[in-house]
Order: structure tokens, then C-alpha cells, then sequence
């Protein structure tokens, strides 16, 4: 690589972020439009080309940092939310995208995904869902239905699924959104989002894998669907959709029902409206069961939340200690817990 | 020999054990009677042994917790053998370690706790204290410890089972009476630790104290007494220190001589919990650390702290090294500074998780898929802790590879004296990391070291990506036949290369004779104790305790060649043995014990003069 140019050029633009090796996934696979979404992003973000960090694990999606003209780090199944978690608490400074699976983060991973949430380091963490195991050749997946008939379910799956979104809110996930690849525009406005949120940033992308599992989301996203089955939420706007903005969700107890605006039908008024903002994790939670096919299916940012950051409060711990005791001086630690002298 | 309280029996070294329920205070009581004989002087080495079981259930055999040390005016380099003196505080605590005790040696039971009930909970059909070949086999001190603790505290306003609780302090109060021990450090100790808090508790304690001692003074007990002069120690400024303590020393020590900042994450889990406790506790030192959620995460946390350009450094015992084998080979494959720690217990699965082994050497040689060495560096005495903490700093930044440090359960916990290094005399620790303008290959190699530089993020111009798949020089990922061999064997050599910058190999001894004992790691006490009688008695035996497992030092073939049989003391079944046997092709004895306890030096001397 060229070590001409020690400092970044300004403006970066999307060219900076492609490296040049060739990309590897399968032609007509949904990573590629998320890859560039994200090499789109970058450049509009002002941080410096050599502060971008991109960790991922294993799997198709995981291939990624490979892919992006910046420091990146291909680790192993399931770990990246660890190895993520020790370059932003070694440097802070640094911008840190983690990209994972529906395998690699809510399988293998479950466990690390979970912590890494909890914690809140300022770290984006960006999860393809495409509901299957493509690197591996098409076993079902965490996320896979109940009944999906795969190599190693001959017969259909029979682990029940979980909810990206759910398990998210249950780690109390500071920033989740969810995104997909058919949409750039949402993809990136969704990308600028997470960045700008202090804390970890969870985002599901609904993705599709074009072998194992063909048109999995055709139903949500497809040319034909999206109109009628895709919720747009944005701040501060009732919970509105369909081709002619005609339909809402309102909250009948506490179950969410659809209905149609109108004259013979509800008003406006009576729609839930959408708050980020509302730590209550009860609305957070409603919009999550808010599922295909009985319901359409919500994109954007479902919850942006102030908590203390991870590396935040451990550097502030260490100033406090600094405060109190002063920087420390080994020799005098190593003789402070009781010496004698030999003359 | 006299009876009177006021004079001595001068002994060259002593070895005492405190043993009672868990709840009964023995490991501080143990602790406080090390402080006290490091003030006087002694040289010492100590021995905890305790249940895995915060609590195991009162007065039973499995709860009886114990602490051994050896002081003495010559150098003391274990723990000792059977103990000269025991304190037994209750019937569990004799049975379990009467056997032990030197015919004729200093028993002190607490009469109190001999009632019906905790006889039968330790097995006792009839009080052992009744049968009269306990006084007749040993120097019998039978006390009512926890009535003279009340009488002491008569006027306390504590409860009385508060005030029973102070009965270790009255027991070690007279064993400092029958050792000659300062009793100072004891009552700093106590005001440092309650006085601001609980001040009645400092003085409870205070009181009791004195009480055991002055009972010396005033009973009627016919007893000896004994004297341990001063070490003949060098010059110099000393402290009392544990293996994990010096291990966190010497890793702060490491990346401040290193100018890097230590971002540590670790897991909890016996006996290296105190690494991570202890460098939590060293915040102002600018240092990071991280309780994962797991020890993959540990492990995981650290090496992305390496990445990012700073140290990453973890500890666990063999558990934990089985989850981190494969963060283990990514670390190594994208050679990238990580320090892993292992401190060793019984094995295998949990085992004896508050014992000690040697039972990871071979994992931690082979324990990753494909062939991947990684440096492995043992020390071999609590203070060593520190001088090994700091080589596996400097070959983890000279080499850019992760190091396994070997310390065993036996060091960790167990204290020595150490004199106490001039910090500014040592040596500045170099990072292998590029310099602005070089250009970068990222697995381009010194051709000497054959060690890759590191790039790390914030560098402008540097920006490249490394991972798990297999590489090709300039970093690309690559399926290529011939690059994957020639990677393979360059991870290895690069591991054998660092050989080249290990000072030459102590020999104990002759340089050739009949006999060498080769061990490793936390034997050297027991090996080199052992060695050195025998070679005062005249017998043609030397000793080489390694550091450096691998690579093995470059001196080591010939020593080995120069003797005529070679004995491996291990406390595991034979791990260097086969290590040693498949380098060399040379045959070697094994002495294998794996009872969760380190070799006696007695039992060492009985192997060797088998052999000789």
C-alpha cells in the first residue's frame, strides 16, 4: 500500500474506502448493497480515513472489514463484539463498525452480543439477517422460521426463532434500528444514525442470501410488498403506512391493531406516535412484535437512548484514581505494603 | 534444654502449620505470622491450602483450611516438609493433619472445640485428646482457646459470638510467645485494617493478641521456646510477596518500561482472580481494565487492545486456557502483542481448583488447531513472578506474538521476602512498530528475528485489514498451497528464533556428573533445596530449573549431553519429559506426582539418591 500520503486527503469520498482486492460474495447478493452503502457513509461522517475500524467474526457477511479500505479485522465465530470491545476501550478515539450475522451475533455469539449491548461502548454494530447459514452451504439459522426445511432440518426446523429487535431491547440496547438492503437512502440515513448516537448502535439489515434463502424478505421488501408492508418510523410522527398513507397502528389495550384512516375509519389522533426517545422498553418491545405477515414491518430508528458509555466511565474512573492518589509510582507501591531493610 | 519461659532454643529453621474450619481465620493468622517473621528476618516461604468451598460445612474433614510456612535464618526455598508445629482449632483440623507432625513436634489444640459433636463430624469414636500417645508422641499444649478469648474480652461489648471469632488472634498471639515474633506488625495490621471502621474489632483482636502471648508468659505449661536468628539476606529494602502480586507488579512494570498503556480483561476464576483484583486496584496507573463476560471475551478484549496499539494482557487457570485456544491462534496467526497469563491448577475440567499442578504445559504447547508454538515462559518462585511478567512484555512487543506466561497455583498464592529492585535500572522494553514513511507489508520480516512490524489504527497510510484466513506476505487473503506451508513453518521458526535472545542456562552445580535434575516452573524451590544438600553431602548431582519452555534454551542439548542420567520432577505425569524425550532423543527418568500438593524436598532427595 502506498505510504506516500501520510495524511488522509480531505474530502474523503467513496473511492478512499474501496480497497483494491476483489469482493468474493456471490453475484446478486444483498452485502454488496450494504458494502456500498456503508463506503458512501463513511466519507460524510468527518472522521479520518485511518481512525475507521471495521471488526466482524465468521460468515459470509463477516468478510466485510476485507472489503473496506480502512483497519479491519476479520476475527473469529461469534467473538467480534469482544475484540470490537477492546479497540474502542484501548483508543477511544477510533470509529468502530463490528459487522455480524444472524449466526454469528444471535447463535454463536448470542452471549457476547448480549454483553457488548448491556455495556454501551460507542461501537456500531451492524447485523445481516438473512435467516439462514450461507458460508457453511444453507443450514437454517437462529432466526429461521419454524418449519424451514434445510440440510441439516430435513423434516423443518423446530427451534423456535428469535427477534433481533426483542433481544436487543432485552440486552437494553441504547440505539436499535433496523434497515434493508434494497433501500441505499434508508441505509445510510440509518448508518449516519447509529454513528451519531452515543453508545452502542444496534442495527438488524434485513438481507437477502440469494443461494440458501431466495427472496426471504420478498414479502416485506419486494417490489410489490413494500408499499403496502414496510413501516417507515420517524420522530414525533403517528405510526403511518401503506401506499396511500391510509393505514396506522393503534393500541387497543395492549395489543397493536391495524387500522384504516379515514371517514368511515380512525383519526389520525388515535395512532401511536413515534418517540426514540421513550425509555419505556413497553413501546420499544410493541413496535418489535410488529411482525410479518399479520403486521407491516417497521424500519428506522426504534429507540435512541442516553446511557453512560463503557469507555467513558472507565477513563473516568481512572482520572478519579489519578485525582485522589496522584499518577502512580511503582517503587513506592512495591515498598508501600509493608518493607524492611537489610543493611 | 529448658522449661523456662525465658530461654531459648535456637533452630535453624521451623516449620509451623495453622489448620481450623474455613471460617476460623487460619489463612490470616498464617499471613500475619509470615509479616511477623519477615520483620524478624527470616528467610520463608508459605503454603496455603484451602477448600475450594467458601464454607464447606463446620467442624467436617473437607472444611478444615490450613497455612504452612517455613521460616529460618539459613535460605528457605519451600514451604518445608512435615511441619514442626501444628495448631489444630478443632477435631477436623487434627485428624487431617496429625499425621503429618514430626514425631515429638509442638502440638496446640483448642480444647473447647473438642466436644461430642465435633468429634463425630471429623470421626473421632473417642476424644483423641484423652488418648495418651498424643502427649507421648508430641509436645502436647492442650488450651481452651475460645474460653480464654471470652475472659480476655469480658468487658467487650461485642457479642459473644463475636468475641469467640477472635479466638485465631489468641492462638497466634502464643505461638509468637513460643517463636520469639514481633507482635507489631500484627497490631498494624489489625489498626490499618479495623481501626478506622470497626475500631473495637482493631482492639478485640489487639487484646486477644497479647493475651495468647502473656498466657505463654504466666501459665504454668511446661514449654520451650524457640529462636530463629536473621537471615544472612543482602543488602537491601524487602517486602513479603505472593506470586500473583509480583505478577501484577511486573506487568506494570513491563509496559511502563515499554512506554505502553495495559488494557487488561479477565474472568474470575481461582487461583488468578487476584491478578485481575489486583490491577483494578492500580487505576492510577492509567491502566484499563475489563471483567468479561466469559473467558473467550477476555481473551478477545485484550487482543483487540493489542490491535488498537496498546498491550492487551489476560489471566486465567486451564479451564479458562481451553476456552481461549482459539483466540489463542488468531492471535498468533495475525501476530499481533498479546500476554496471556495461566496461572496452573489441578486438573483435569474444574479438578482441584484450589490445588496446585503443572498440568498445561502440553496445552499450552499444543493446545490450537494446526501447528502453532507459541512462546511459553514459567517462573519459578513467587518474586519471579515479576522478572517473567516483564520477559513476556518484551518478547510479546519484540515479536509481535502472543506469550504464555506458566505460573502455577503453588506461586501465586504462596509469599517469599524479596529484595526489591531499583525500578530505574531497568531496561527500556523496545515495541516493533512501523515508523511513519517505512513502507508496510504486513507480514514483511526482520530476516534476524523473522518478526513482523505492526501498524495500528490512527496511523494514516497504514490502513490494511488482518484476520484468520491465511495470508500472503503483503497481507491478501490466500488459498495458496506453497504460501500456506511457507507461513506454517515461518510462525514456527519465528517462535524457535527468539532461543537466540535467552541468556545461557544456569546449571545448579557441576557442569557434568552423574545426575541432572531437570524441571520446570514452581519446582525450583523443592529441586534446587534437594540438590544443594546432596551436594554438600558430596554426591555428583546439578540441577536446571527452565523459565523458558519454548523455546527451550539453545545451551540445553549440550548441558543435558554432559550428564549421565537425567530425572524430570514434575507435578503432573511427565509433560517436559516428553517435550525433552522428542527434542533431544534422549532418554530421561520421569518423577511424576499429581496430589494437587508441590514436592517436599525430602521426598526429592530420597528420588535423587535412588539414582545415584
Amino acid at each position: 500500500m502506498s505510504t506516500e500520503t501520510l495524511e488522509s486527503p480531505q474530502p474523503l469520498t467513496k473511492k478512499d474506502f474501496v480497497p483494491p482486492n476483489e469482493v468474493r460474495w456471490c453475484p446478486g447478493c444483498g452485502d454488496y448493497a450494504i458494502l456500498n452503502s456503508i463506503q458512501k457513509t463513511f466519507p460524510e461522517l468527518g472522521v479520518p480515513r485511518e481512525k475507521f475500524v471495521v471488526v466482524s467474526g465468521i460468515g459470509c457477511s463477516s468478510r466485510f472489514p476485507y472489503y473496506m479500505q480502512t483497519y479491519g479485522f476479520h476475527t473469529i465465530h461469534g467473538r467480534a463484539p469482544t475484540l470490537a470491545t477492546g479497540v474502542k476501550v484501548a483508543n477511544p478515539d477510533l470509529s468502530v463498525w463490528m459487522i455480524t450475522g444472524d449466526g454469528d451475533g444471535l447463535s454463536i455469539g448470542g452471549n457476547h452480543l448480549l454483553h457488548v449491548l448491556r455495556r454501551n461502548p460507542n461501537i456500531n454494530i451492524l447485523l445481516f439477517n438473512n435467516r439462514v447459514y450461507g458460508l457453511t452451504k444453507g443450514q437454517y439459522s437462529p432466526t429461521s422460521d419454524v418449519g424451514m426445511k434445510t440440510k441439516s432440518t430435513p423434516m423443518g426446523s423446530i427451534d423456535h426463532p428469535v427477534n433481533p429487535i426483542q433481544f436487543a431491547i432485552g440486552a437494553e440496547a441504547s440505539f436499535i434500528a433496523r434497515t434493508v438492503d434494497t433501500d441505499p437512502k434508508h441505509m445510510v440515513e440509518t448508518f449516519k444514525a447509529a454513528h451519531a448516537h452515543k453508545g452502542v448502535s444496534f442495527v438488524e439489515i434485513l438481507q437477502n442470501c440469494v443461494i440458501y434463502n431466495k427472496d426471504v424478505w420478498e414479502d416485506v421488501y419486494g417490489r410489490d410488498a413494500r408499499a403496502e408492508q414496510i413501516l417507515y418510523l420517524a420522530d414525533g410522527q403517528p405510526l403511518i403506512y401503506g401506499k396511500d398513507k391510509d393505514k396506522g397502528i393503534r393500541l387497543n389495550n395492549l395489543d397493536p391493531e391495524i387500522v384504516t384512516l379515514g371517514e368511515s375509519g380512525a383519526s389520525e389522533g388515535e395512532l401511536l406516535q413515534h418517540n426514540p426517545k421513550e425509555a419505556n422498553s413497553l413501546y420499544t418491545t410493541l413496535l418489535s412484535q410488529l411482525v410479518h405477515p399479520q403486521f407491516p414491518t417497521p424500519v428506522g430508528v426504534f429507540r435512541a437512548l442516553e446511557r453512560p458509555v463503557y469507555e467513558d466511565s472507565l477513563q473516568a474512573q481512572i482520572d478519579a484514581a489519578q485525582e485522589s492518589k496522584g499518577q502512580g509510582d511503582l517503587q513506592t507501591s512495591l515498598v508501600g505494603g509493608g518493607s524492611w531493610v537489610v543493611e | 534444654m529448658t522449661t523456662s519461659s525465658t530461654q531459648f532454643e535456637e533452630k535453624e529453621a521451623i516449620v509451623i502449620r495453622f489448620a481450623g474450619d474455613s471460617g476460623d481465620g487460619m489463612q490470616t493468622v498464617g499471613e500475619q505470622f509470615t509479616d511477623s517473621s519477615a520483620f524478624a528476618g527470616n528467610d520463608l516461604a508459605t503454603l496455603p491450602d484451602f477448600p475450594a468451598e467458601i464454607r464447606a460445612p463446620a467442624g467436617t474433614l473437607p472444611g478444615v483450611s490450613g497455612f504452612q510456612l517455613q521460616f529460618g535464618s539459613r535460605e528457605v526455598k519451600t514451604p518445608g516438609d512435615a511441619p514442626d508445629a501444628l495448631v489444630a482449632m478443632n477435631p477436623a483440623a487434627l485428624k487431617v493433619n496429625l499425621e503429618e507432625l514430626v514425631p515429638g513436634g509442638l502440638l496446640i489444640v483448642n480444647t473447647e472445640a473438642f466436644k461430642k459433636s465435633n468429634l463425630l463430624k471429623a470421626g473421632y469414636e473417642s476424644d483423641p485428646l484423652e488418648d495418651e500417645s498424643l502427649s507421648t508422641n508430641y509436645k502436647l499444649v492442650k488450651i481452651n482457646i475460645t474460653e480464654l478469648t471470652k475472659q480476655a474480652l469480658s468487658e467487650s461489648s461485642m457479642k459473644p459470638n463475636q468475641k469467640a471469632r477472635c479466638k485465631n488472634f489468641f492462638a497466634l498471639g502464643f505461638t509468637y510467645w513460643v517463636y520469639d515474633r514481633p507482635l507489631d506488625p500484627t497490631i498494624n495490621f489489625l489498626n490499618s485494617k479495623w481501626g478506622k471502621r470497626l475500631p473495637e474489632v482493631a482492639d478485640a483482636n489487639i487484646k486477644v493478641l497479647k493475651a495468647g502471648y502473656y498466657f505463654g508468659e504466666t501459665t504454668e505449661l511446661s514449654q520451650n521456646r524457640y529462636q530463629v536468628s536473621r537471615a544472612d539476606n543482602a543488602p537491601g529494602t524487602y517486602r513479603k510477596i505472593n506470586g500473583n502480586d509480583a505478577l501484577v507488579y511486573g506487568l506494570i512494570s513491563g509496559v511502563q518500561s515499554a512506554s505502553k498503556e495495559m488494557v487488561f480483561s479477565g474472568y474470575p476464576i481461582t487461583p488468578a482472580s487476584s491478578i485481575l483484583e489486583g490491577l483494578a486496584a492500580q487505576k492510577h496507573f492509567g491502566i484499563k481494565t475489563v471483567q468479561a463476560e466469559d473467558e473467550i471475551a477476555a481473551i478477545g478484549v485484550a487482543l483487540g487492545a493489542s490491535f488498537a496499539g496498546r498491550l492487551g494482557i489476560c489471566a486465567t487457570s486451564g479451564p479458562g486456557m481451553c476456552l481461549k485456544s482459539e483466540f489463542m491462534g488468531l492471535s498468533a496467526i495475525t501476530e499481533l502483542p498479546l500476554v496471556i497469563c495461566d496461572v496452573q491448577r489441578g486438573g483435569p475440567s474444574t479438578g482441584l481448583p484450589t490445588k496446585t499442578e503443572q498440568g498445561d504445559l502440553l496445552q499450552s504447547y499444543f493446545g490450537r488447531n494446526s501447528d502453532l508454538p507459541i512462546p511459553i515462559i514459567a517462573p519459578t518462585s513467587p518474586s519471579d513472578c515479576f522478572w517473567v511478567a516483564r520477559e513476556c512484555v518484551r518478547i510479546a512487543l519484540a515479536y509481535n506474538t502472543p506469550v504464555i506466561l506458566l505460573s502455577e497455583l503453588y506461586l501465586a498464592i504462596g509469599s517469599e521476602p524479596w529484595c526489591l529492585p531499583d525500578l530505574s535500572t531497568l531496561p527500556e522494553i523496545p515495541s516493533n512498530v512501523i515508523q511513519p514513511g517505512e513502507e508496510f507489508k504486513i507480514y514483511k520480516r526482520d530476516p534476524e528475528t523473522l518478526a513482523r512490524k505492526v501498524a495500528f489504527p490512527g496511523m494514516p497510510g497504514y490502513e490494511h485489514r488482518v484476520g484468520g484466513l491465511e495470508k500472503d506476505e503483503s497481507g491478501g487473503v490466500s488459498y495458496d498451497a506453497a504460501n500456506h506451508e511457507n507461513m506454517t513453518r515461518i510462525r514456527a521458526e519465528k517462535v524457535q528464533a527468539i532461543a537466540k535472545s535467552l541468556p545461557p542456562t544456569e546449571v545448579n552445580g557441576a557442569s557434568s556428573g552423574k545426575l541432572l535434575v531437570l524441571g520446570w516452573g514452581g519446582t525450583y524451590g523443592a529441586i534446587t533445596s534437594a540438590v544443594n544438600r546432596l551436594q554438600a553431602e558430596g554426591f555428583s548431582v546439578s540441577s536446571v530449573v527452565l523459565r523458558h519452555l519454548n523455546p527451550l534454551p539453545l545451551d540445553l542439548e549440550d548441558i543435558l549431553s554432559r550428564f549421565d542420567k537425567i530425572l524430570i520432577p514434575e507435578l503432573n505425569l511427565g509433560q517436559l519429559r516428553l517435550l525433552i524425550q522428542g527434542h533431544y532423543l534422549r532418554e530421561t527418568i520421569g518423577f511424576n506426582k499429581v496430589q494437587g500438593r508441590p514436592f517436599t524436598v525430602s521426598e526429592m532427595v530420597e528420588k535423587i539418591q535412588e539414582l545415584l
